[in-house]
């Protein structure tokens, strides 16, 4: 697929359009009562996860987090056996187990989601490091959020993939906020990317509701992971259409800087760039009313769907 | 008064009576905290003494241990007991060991405040019950209260201690109702409490287990069966003579738990009782305890997982007899 490419064009706006009624139809099922715990919405972020993945082949990994429904949607993940998940039900990705935290699956390669901020980056690098073992030409890619950035973790995975050079690919979704934490308060450089440096690997800062630029910016450190080159990280800059989780109203937010960011909203910007590429209005339109189509069926699935047999749970770990 | 608030108002009066006293911990400044407990105490005591940190746990639980060899009297808030899992070395080989590695010269009044245990479906790393890795560590206090009045009291004796102390709260607790005494309320840390005497079985328990321990003896006091709730509030000092007088008074004794069965406190309380009032029991210990497993998403499942307040009837009329309890 070719940037320009209208098809592909499309293809990632179907993703984002997905994305995006896939969380907005999950909090309305959680204001029905039908979804319960965490909930982190993606929406204002969708074109990280579309970029970064519209990059990859099928079977390169992910490492996804807490706010993790995009990269699982963008990954290749069904909505309907999502929206169980959310719901709890037994046809859900993790059979009612996880939930929208802990979401994961071996055949589409998302390593998880991850209820642990920043809990998924060293097992980035252990798959990374499987790969290297198997002479593969696989990658990783590792999502993480700007409030992981102050943690060990953070840069012991930085490390560790750059000393091995471990074919990993760092996806920094810089929303800059972490709850209600502006990153300002949890660290002294403007630019996070400039700690790729430290690690020496490179680091660079792009417009992360661009979902094309966010695709490019993969070019250099695909190639280089792929031939054995080592890691690299990508820092998004982007921002939360609302609060941190479902229930959180995010007035923390200051509201002129959330109005920019909305003007310039992932999928304002994805359709310009249809627009820009000869795509009709038809043809959008034709894509959002698939997706809302496949949102009924998904919330259709997840009322359907039954709940894990309590029985059976008690079987499994009575004998534990 | 609420429990957040009778957490609240220890921190206030604390803050108020010590200068060395500071908090520290993630959005607990103007937002706060997650359940509230902090809530105002910037505008009172200013950001230099409630102090928002980065995610860096491993850090700013180290970071208070330093500061409190140093002098200071750190409360720090780790959001969910699950968390302080990233700062296992600053808990567990630096603030526990301190102390006696320095030959008893050095202490480390520090305070740690996590919360944990199920309840709102937040599934596996949000939900754990983890007292049994704190409680097995020499050099660590560890407090679990109950009720309001309990939260004040044991708060405010533990920012007084010259030890580390882990102070778990329970999600399901903050919004608890409860007497609590106005002004300064201490409760000695080691103490358990009576909550409800009686005669015919001994039943254990700390933290949310009370409150269905509670409502469980009341159930069985309509049966006829008269129980005993001993709430520990401490497991580290565990007041054993408490534990052990009753069970001398009843012969029988239950423990519920809602941490894994395996290797848990309940464990070692029962080991405890065997080994030094076994003359006294007239019937085989049990244990009411969450199954070995990690904890479901799912409420149903998640509520499966643990003890709840038929669990703990049934625990209790194994122990005088009645019938068969499927959990114990
Ligand atoms: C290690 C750890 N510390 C704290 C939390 C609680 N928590 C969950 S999300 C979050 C904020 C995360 O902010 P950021 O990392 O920037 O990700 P964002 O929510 O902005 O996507 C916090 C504090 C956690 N889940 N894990
Ligand atoms: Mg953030």
């Amino acid at each position: 697929m070719t940037v320009t490419d209208a098809l592909g064009l499309l293809a990632m706006y179907e993703t984002a359009a997905t994305i995006r009624r896939f969380e907005q139809r999950a909090i309305e099922q959680y204001r029905l009562g039908n979804i319960r715990g965490y909930l982190h919405p993606y929406l204002g972020e969708e074109a990280i996860a579309v970029g970064a993945i519209a990059a990859l082949e099928p079977d390169d990994y992910i490492v996804s987090t807490h706010r993790g429904h995009g990269h699982a949607i963008a990954k290749g993940h069904d909505p309907r056996r999502m929206m169980a998940e959310l719901f709890g039900k037994e046809d859900g990705y993790c059979r009612g187990r996880g939930g929208s935290m802990h979401v994961a699956s071996r055949s589409i390669r998302n390593l998880g989601a991850n209820g642990i901020v920043g809990g998924g980056l060293a097992i980035a690098a252990g798959a990374g490091m499987a790969i290297k073992q198997r002479g593969g030409t696989e990658v990783v890619v590792a999502f993480c959020s700007d409030g992981s950035t102050a943690n060990g973790i953070w840069h012991e995975a930085m490390n560790l993939s750059a000393i091995w050079d471990l074919p990993v690919i760092f996806v920094l979704e810089n929303n800059q906020y972490a709850v209600s934490t502006p990153i300002r308060d949890s660290a002294r450089v403007d630019r996070l990317s400039d700690r790729a440096a430290a690690y020496g690997m490179p680091g660079v800062t792009v417009d992360g509701n661009d979902a094309v630029v966010v695709l490019e910016a993969m070019t250099e450190p695909l190639r280089k992971a792929r031939a054995g080159e080592g890691p690299s990280l990508i820092e998004c800059m982007t921002f939360r259409h609302g609060g941190h989780h479902v229930n959180d109203p995010g007035l923390y937010l200051p509201q002129d800087e959330l109005r920019r960011w909305k003007e310039r909203d992932p999928l304002i910007v994805l359709r310009a760039r249809l627009t820009e590429a000869g795509v009709r209005d038809a043809a959008i339109a034709a894509v959002d009313e698939r997706v809302e189509q496949v949102m009924d069926e998904a919330v259709d699935v997840a009322n359907a769907s039954p709940n894990p047999s309590v029985e059976a749970f008690l079987a499994e770990v009575s004998s534990q | 008064m609420k429990y957040r608030e009778a957490l609240r108002a220890a921190l206030d009066e604390e803050m108020g009576r010590d200068e060395r006293v500071f908090c520290l911990g993630e959005g607990i400044g103007e937002r706060g905290g997650s359940y509230k407990v902090t809530e105002g105490l910037i505008t009172k005591y200013g950001a230099g003494r409630v102090i928002d940190t980065p995610l860096s746990e491993a850090g700013f639980v180290g970071l208070g241990v330093g500061a409190a060899i140093a002098g200071r009297r750190p409360v720090v808030e780790i959001l969910f007991v699950d968390f302080l899992l990233l700062a296992m070395d600053q808990v567990i080989n630096q603030a526990a060991k301190y102390h006696f590695m320095s030959g008893g010269e050095g202490t480390v009044p520090m305070v740690i405040r996590t919360q944990g245990g199920t309840g709102n479906s937040l599934a596996g790393q949000h939900s754990q019950s983890l007292e049994a890795l704190y409680y097995h560590v020499p050099g660590l206090k560890v407090v679990m209260p109950a009720t309001p009045a309990d939260a004040k009291g044991l708060l405010t004796a533990a920012i007084r201690d010259e030890d580390p102390v882990i102070f778990i709260e329970h999600k399901l607790l903050y919004m608890t109702d409860g007497e609590v005494p106005d002004g300064e309320y201490v409760i000695p840390l080691g103490r358990a409490d009576i909550k409800r005497s009686g005669s015919d079985v001994t039943l254990v328990a700390w933290s949310h287990m009370v409150l269905k321990s509670l409502r469980a003896a009341e159930i069985l006091a309509a049966e006829g069966i008269s129980v005993e709730v001993i709430d520990l509030r401490t497991l580290v000092p565990m007041d054993v003579d408490s534990i052990l007088d009753s069970v001398r008074k009843t012969g029988r004794l239950v423990i519920a738990q809602e941490a894994v069965k395996r290797g848990g406190v309940a464990s070692d309380v029962a080991a405890i009782v065997a080994e030094r009032a076994f003359d006294a029991l007239r019937a085989p210990i049990i244990r009411v305890a969450g199954y070995n497993t990690t904890i479901p998403f799912n409420l149903a499942l998640e509520k499966a997982s643990v003890p709840q307040v038929d669990d703990i009837v049934a625990g209790v009329r194994t122990a005088v007899g009645a019938t068969a309890s499927a959990r114990s």
